[in-house]
């Protein structure tokens, strides 16, 4: 750094500029400016000097290949004695040659016709997974002994059993909020018994499905997703295959089956959480005895909310391990994909699990359940 | 010497990228065969179709016998007991120890007891050169050659007819690669194995290959022993095989 520099000389219409020292890429910028602020007119014949310069790297070469385009309309003269200059010079030069398509830039139209067809693709996609799911389990029930239940287990316990903890807290102090602050407001009417009918209606039929679904979405949706998608890279997946392993019956169904069968399960330890954390606020708060609470729950809460609410259990987890393993399925052989894929199947499991209760809710309701 | 794999005007496609594309070659029973060609060319996709990994898109390949493109389940399921394939990494099940993983096959498709299965397990791990002491170690707890060496194990538990390697020596240090092709040939002569093989690596293919396809160009350019290779007038066959192989 200490001795390169530039140095810019002009005499009537010849111009010199001599390059001293080194010249490599962390110049090119404040060259630029120099050169930039030369007064150009009457300037007939410009002679770049390299004659002072011991070393030329490839980027600041390319940059006075590119000068000499610049002064198009002058006389150019390169002095560059030293070889190897002359060589980079040379390099930088021929490169220029070979013919570099430059690069289209999509239109916003090219990006709506790609992603249509690009989601159109991948609804394709999954359609087809469904359908080897259900061929898979046309496969289990015409042959029941081929039906994996080790590995179901494995994941009864992986995905449900192990679950139970954190869908018992959370539903613990949801029900303790829903009534808490329905207690707040049905105080000021005195209506304090109604917290019951409250509870026990949004818990049993709504809050519990819903939030079991979305605990089990975020915990086991999103490790089937990272769990087969790392099989894929690995070609654990391709391994399988090749062996004659369908990864639809090892993998696939028994995580689904599994999470079908113990869905309910966990929506019925929601329920029974929830209304226990409603039951001690309403000891507490609106003084209600646990005996006139449930008193009271049995005589205004219709068994047909809890059975609404189980009812939706397997829904739900049919929804979220298929999207989770479809996921996986889709990963590349790239490690962002598995982050990208884990996303995309807990946000969309969640997303399904909504839409697939306000159906539920939309129809019952209409068929007056 | 029977004809173990004929490919026929093989096609493949991805997009619109054409990769194969009117591709023929044929393996005789009891060789190593070799598939070679420049990055891109498509071999390791080639092995994928063999295997019915992938599909191609026009053309037929005869594997044993079956047509893979129009093969029924039950024939799909008879063919996969009849090979072994060894992936680029091992590609050993990560929730299985190496014992577990090779013992898989043998639990699933045979109704052996489980003293058998052991005493095949341990043979298996000894002809492939790795430890008894290995056997219970997960794949996390083992190095990349002694994870392709269990991939060979697990490969070869059904006692295959075919076995397909996918770059065997690639990511091996040049001792543990010779090691290896030996450990190739042992086996092709105590076994009497049809091998195919994938590979990059010159050394392991002049000492193991007694015929090669060279795939480049969408096609096979050569195929046969590689003893006069060299005078073949193909781009990656002179820069591969050229004057620095004798």
């Amino acid at each position: 750094m200490d001795n390169s520099y530039l140095k810019i000389e002009s005499d009537k219409s010849e111009l010199f500029i001599k390059f001293y020292g080194k010249f490599d890429l962390y110049l090119i910028s404040k060259y630029k400016k120099q050169i930039d602020s030369i007064n150009m007119q009457d300037i007939k014949t410009v002679n770049l000097c390299l004659s002072n310069l011991d070393f030329l790297d490839t980027a600041s070469a390319i940059f006075i290949n590119n000068l000499q385009n610049d002064f198009l309309d002058k006389k150019v003269k390169i002095t560059s004695p030293n070889q190897k200059i002359s060589d980079t010079l040379k390099l930088t030069k021929d490169m220029k040659h070979t013919d570099l398509k430059s690069l289209k830039q999509d239109s916003f139209i090219d990006n709506i016709g790609k992603n249509l067809v690009l989601n159109y693709r991948s609804f394709l996609s999954f359609v087809e997974f469904f359908g080897l799911v259900f061929m898979a389990f046309l496969k289990y029930i015409s042959s029941p002994k081929t039906i994996r239940f080790k590995e179901i287990f494995f994941e009864i316990n992986e995905s449900a059993i192990k679950a139970f903890f954190i869908i018992s807290i959370t539903s613990f102090l949801i029900g303790l909020v829903v009534a808490y602050q329905s207690a707040y407001q049905l105080k000021l009417y005195g209506a304090n018994i109604f917290v019951v009918d409250m509870l026990g209606i949004s818990i049993l039929r709504e809050l519990s499905p819903l939030i079991t679904a979305i605990v089990i979405a975020g915990r086991s949706g999103s490790a089937y997703t990272a769990q087969i998608g790392a099989m894929k890279i690995t070609q654990e997946l391709d391994a399988m295959k090749t062996m004659g392993f369908d990864p639809f019956a090892f993998l696939v169904l028994p995580r689904i089956i599994a999470l079908m069968i113990m869905m309910p399960i966990l929506i019925f330890l929601s329920d029974m959480m929830a209304i226990f954390a409603g039951m001690i606020i309403a000891n507490i708060d609106l003084s209600i005895t646990t005996e006139l609470f449930l008193n009271r729950f049995n005589e205004v809460i219709d068994i047909k909310h809890f059975y609404i609410g189980i009812i939706k259990g397997p829904f739900f987890a049919f929804l979220i391990a298929s999207i989770g393993i479809y996921r996986g399925l889709m990963v590349k052989d790239d490690t962002q994909s598995i982050g990208f894929n884990t996303t995309k199947s807990v946000v969309e499991s969640i997303f399904a699990v909504i839409i697939c209760d306000a159906v539920f809710s939309i129809a019952l309701t209409n068929l007056g359940i | 010497m029977g004809v173990v794999i004929q490919a026929k005007g093989v096609r493949t496609i991805f997009g619109d990228k054409v990769v194969h594309d009117g591709l023929n070659f044929s393996i005789n029973e009891g060789e190593i065969f070799g598939l070679l060609g420049p990055s891109g060319c498509g071999k390791t996709t080639l092995l994928r179709e063999i295997v019915m990994l992938q599909d191609i898109h026009g053309g037929s390949i005869d594997v044993l016998g079956y047509d893979v493109a129009n093969i029924n389940q039950n024939n799909a399921q008879k063919l996969r007991q009849q090979w072994g394939v060894l992936f680029q990494a091992g590609a050993l099940f990560s929730s299985l120890s190496i014992a577990q993983n090779i013992a898989l096959p043998l639990y699933e498709y045979t109704d052996l007891s489980k003293k058998m299965i052991d005493e095949i397990v341990k043979f298996k791990i000894d002809i492939v050169g790795l430890k008894l002491s290995d056997a219970n170690l997960f794949p996390s707890e083992i190095s990349g050659g002694m994870k392709k060496k269990a991939g060979l194990a697990r490969a070869l538990a059904m006692d295959p007819k075919l076995l397909f390697l996918d770059e065997p020596t690639s990511g091996l240090d040049p001792i543990s690669a010779r090691d290896f092709d030996a450990l190739i040939l042992k086996l092709k002569e105590l076994l009497g194995l049809t091998i195919i093989m994938v590979s990059h690596d010159l050394q392991s293919i002049s000492d193991t290959v007694d015929r090669a396809g060279i795939v480049d160009e969408k096609k096979i350019v050569y195929e046969g022993s590689l003893d006069n290779i060299a005078s073949i007038d193909n781009k990656f066959i002179q820069t591969f095989f050229g004057e620095s192989y004798e």
